[in-house]
């Protein structure tokens, strides 16, 4: 195995062609990962589109008063506070990535670190301060409004929560010192999962909390 | 090649064949059995796993139609009827059709298109695993006597837990979940590997049409499957939790079950029809000795079959009482999907004529699928007509139309590429008298089985009824739908007993017994666990009929030929042109994946049961698996 470690190490190898040297280290769309990331994604983002799709059928199956049975239009102070946290984690998250495509690893390591915290805050707001309050007013059992509430924003929260999870390990591999400027597909990876999921909240947002007021 | 250079050129490749297998092997023993990530074995376990899926879905259908053989019959009571027929339903489409379609892809996919495996060798282990443990978690269901029971599309409000409080239908929102998992992973997998995976010179015009259809099926699989899985999830929730999705006294709406089920279900049947319009595609140049006519035309039908059968789900919702406007919308994309559909028949036919056809086995199953997957088509564009659909809606018209173009456009193709690649896995021949013998049978028992059933539904007779009264005067069709459904079957068991007896005592294949056209006739047979010695430059839309060069099974650097002897590593090529742009160090066996799968089926029964603590505990144990999986181990892995 040592002349398969020495080659492997090497950032050029050999493909038996004379003369000819490929790269073995490689990040975005050359790299297998990367495009694993992209379809996940695709697949990802039908299935909110019908769940969105879904809570538009059974609205309008429902008849002109939305929310029904009384439930209140939905207060958008505090959403609003949440995507503004939500959303400001990707700048980071965003420094990290750049950050160690120029090899710079502390930079890494705090831009995961303040998107985690910031991801993290728009976890616990969800699940301590909107849910609660929400359930004071209507569960997922009164009606169908309350399961499409608790459905997409339960499923959105636990995609940031996957997000989460994901940026541990990219920053567990970052201390084992895994990555470098030739070598880091995990936390593109990892970005374009964490972006995805600030994107779609968007839609989330628009669905949920805004066209209940159109 | 010079005389005198010859011994040096084999030398060479000695020395190539040596390293690669020191990289490439997988040593015997228990964990290169549960770790193996070899694209080979994982597709014949995708293909015998299927097959053996057929068969129990096929021992279900006999005692369907042995029960109906006659009036007032009394083999199977109501409930027995309704769970056999369900899960018929299930286990064709979701572990027999879609696995061995799979399998063929995951066997042939890196070998047409001269790569040394898949994208993501551990995912596809997975998947596999993941098949395994749903279809044992479906089938399971028998064993308490709770099978799924209300169809393969399954409607509420009838799978509402007011009407179905048992875990019969638990058991299929949990069991199509969790198999959602390893459809899903493949399709990644198999459309990253033929973007980025292909054979230098492999450009986008030069991809085999079998790959074509493999990426037609998976992308469809890809953005349909979320369908039924949301589904499925919605589904859970209002009968384990009380959600109102389809809850009509509380704003739910049960049409959303149908809209989103078919939103799944109408792409299904072309993820079960492509990957057969592919096989067809590939095996008939071959048989007639020339080159297919209208590659392109075929690719784009295709492609276009996939994406236009997004847009008619609601035909299968005719007779709910939708908006007319709605209605003629679909109506039109359905008769749409005929002109792409037979733009592929007709090339087909174009090819047969314009060539000197031999007629084998492969030839003759797929002459077979034309014929009936045409008569399944009509029927098709007839259904298209609403006035007509709604006449005929739910009857045995129905059941007699889907069977013709699944089993038309699904089983033959397969049994096809069975005889046609068989040697290629086993390096044995298969028996050609014997495998006429059976593509007669089925033929003949097939068109016997299904074709009074057309007749059985203008007469009135409703689908999915355990029996029927003497008055009617059904019992003659029924009884000839029988007597075929029997013929068929005798038909398949003579090609499985074909299969095991030419597996080990058939004549030697040799890498080409049919000089084939593409790259998996350029491997050994059956294949090493390198497939290539050197991966191949590929000049022509038919490599194996272009390039000499390739006839011996090495193509030497000078003419292109890449050894890559440089770790365990395959070449990733850009995505239209085919031009090399990295070496890809892949990952070595592991059995992560299989613990993870064991995760998850604890996962997938402890909901079946209501065990929330277990749940949980199989959610941590599996994100321990995930974590068992990336953890690094001084071997190569993409960071």
């Amino acid at each position: 195995m040592t002349a398969t470690t020495a080659t492997h190490d090497a950032l050029l190898g050999e493909t038996g062609i004379p003369g000819e040297l490929l790269p073995q280290r490689y990040d975005g769309p050359r790299a297998f990962g990367w495009w694993g990331m992209v379809w996940l994604i695709g697949t990802e983002a039908t299935l909110f589109a019908l769940l969105i799709a879904s809570y538009f059928y059974l609205r309008f199956r429902n008849g002109p008063v939305w929310p029904p049975d009384g439930i209140a239009t939905p207060d958008l102070a505090l959403p609003l506070i949440m995507t503004a946290i939500l959303w400001s984690s990707s700048i980071p998250v965003h420094m990290a990535h750049t950050g160690i495509r120029a090899g710079n690893v502390t930079r890494l390591k705090v831009g995961l670190a303040v998107g985690f915290v910031l991801g993290a805050t728009f976890l616990v707001m969800t699940l301590g301060v909107e849910w609660p309050e929400k359930l004071d007013e209507f569960g997922p059992t009164t009606n169908a409004y309350g399961s499409l509430f608790f459905t997409l924003t339960g499923f959105h929260g636990a995609h940031v929560l996957a997000g989460l999870m994901l940026s541990l390990w990219t920053q567990v591999r970052a201390w084992q010192g895994a990555f470098d400027e030739s070598r880091h597909l995990t936390v593109q990876n990892f970005t374009m999962y964490w972006h995805f999921v600030d994107i779609v909240w968007a839609f989330v947002l628009a669905t949920i909390y805004l066209t209940p007021h159109l | 090649m010079t005389a005198t250079a010859a011994p040096e050129a084999s030398a060479t490749t000695s020395s190539t064949v040596e390293r690669l297998e020191a990289v490439w092997a997988e040593p015997p023993g228990l964990g290169s059995w549960l770790g193996t990530v070899d694209h080979k074995r994982i597709g014949l376990r995708y293909f015998y796993t299927g097959m053996a899926f057929f068969v129990a879905g096929g021992i279900e259908s006999l005692l369907i139609r042995t029960q109906l053989a006659g009036p007032d019959l009394d083999v199977l009571g109501p409930e027995a009827f309704n769970q056999l027929f369900s899960m018929h339903g299930i286990t064709m489409m979701f572990l027999f059709a879609m696995p061995v379609l799979s399998g063929f892809g995951n066997y042939f996919v890196p070998l047409m298109i001269g790569a040394r495996d898949m994208a993501f060798p551990r995912l596809n282990a997975f998947g596999y695993w993941v098949l395994l443990a749903a279809g044992f978690f479906l089938y399971s269901s028998f064993l308490v006597g709770r099978a799924p029971n209300d169809g393969w599309f399954n409607y509420v409000p009838l799978s509402g837990e007011a009407f179905t409080p048992a875990i019969n239908i638990d058991y299929y929102a949990v069991g199509l979940i969790f198999l959602g998992i390893s459809s899903t992973g493949g399709a990644i997998n198999f459309i990253v590997t033929i973007l980025k995976l292909r054979a230098p010179g492999m450009i986008v015009n030069r991809i085999p049409i079998f790959v074509w259809g493999e990426l037609a099926m998976q992308l469809q699989i890809l953005f349909a499957l979320p369908a039924l899985t949301l589904a499925s999830v919605l589904l859970l929730l209002d009968r384990k939790f009380d959600f109102n999705f389809f809850d009509a006294d509380a704003g739910g709406d049960p049409l959303l079950w149908q809209h989103l089920f078919w939103v799944f279900g109408h792409p299904e049947v072309y993820i079960v029809a492509l990957p057969g319009f592919g096989i067809a595609s590939a095996i008939i140049p071959t048989w007639v000795r020339r080159p297919i006519v209208g590659y392109t035309y075929i690719v784009i039908g295709e492609l276009s079959v996939a994406l236009i059968g997004f847009g008619v789900w609601v035909h299968h919702m005719f007779a709910v009482g939708l908006p007319n406007i709605t209605l003629s919308f679909i109506s039109l994309a359905s008769f749409m999907v005929a002109i792409p559909s037979a733009i592929q028949v007709f090339a087909w036919l174009a090819t047969l004529v314009a060539g000197r056809p031999v007629l084998r086995t492969p030839l003759l199953f797929v002459l077979g699928f034309i014929f009936i997957f045409v008569i399944g088509g009509v029927t098709g564009v007839m259904f298209a007509a609403i006035p007509f659909d709604q006449a005929v809606h739910d009857s045995y018209f129905v059941v007699a139309h889907l069977h013709y173009v699944l089993v038309g456009s699904a089983v033959f193709p397969i049994f096809a590429a069975l005889y046609h690649w068989g040697p290629k896995m086993t390096g044995r021949l298969l028996d050609e008298r014997w495998g006429k013998v059976s593509f007669w049978l089925m033929f003949v028992g097939f068109n016997l089985a299904f074709f009074p059933q057309h007749l059985l539904g203008l007469f009135g007779m409703p689908r999915r009824i355990y029996t029927y009264d003497r008055d009617l005067g059904w019992g003659g069709y029924n009884m000839a739908s029988t007597i075929g459904a029997f013929i068929l079957a005798v038909g398949i068991l003579v090609t499985i007993v074909n299969w095991f007896h030419s597996r080990t005592r058939g004549a030697p294949a040799g890498n080409d017994p049919w000089r084939g056209e593409t790259l998996e006739w350029y491997a050994s047979s059956p294949p090493a666990h390198y497939n290539f010695v050197t991966i191949p430059t590929v000049r022509g839309r038919e490599p194996m009929w272009d390039q000499p060069e390739l006839a011996d099974g090495v193509q030497s650097p000078e003419d292109g030929g890449r050894p890559l002897t440089g770790g365990h590593a395959t070449l990733s090529t850009s995505m239209l042109d085919a031009r090399p742009q990295a070496i890809v160090h892949m990952p070595h066996a592991s059995v992560w994946p299989f613990l993870l799968t064991l995760g998850l089926l604890v996962l997938a029964f402890a909901v079946l049961l209501d065990n929330w603590a277990l749940s949980v505990a199989a959610v941590v144990a599996s994100v321990g698996g995930l974590i068992g999986w990336y953890w690094p181990r001084g071997q190569t892995q993409e960071t």
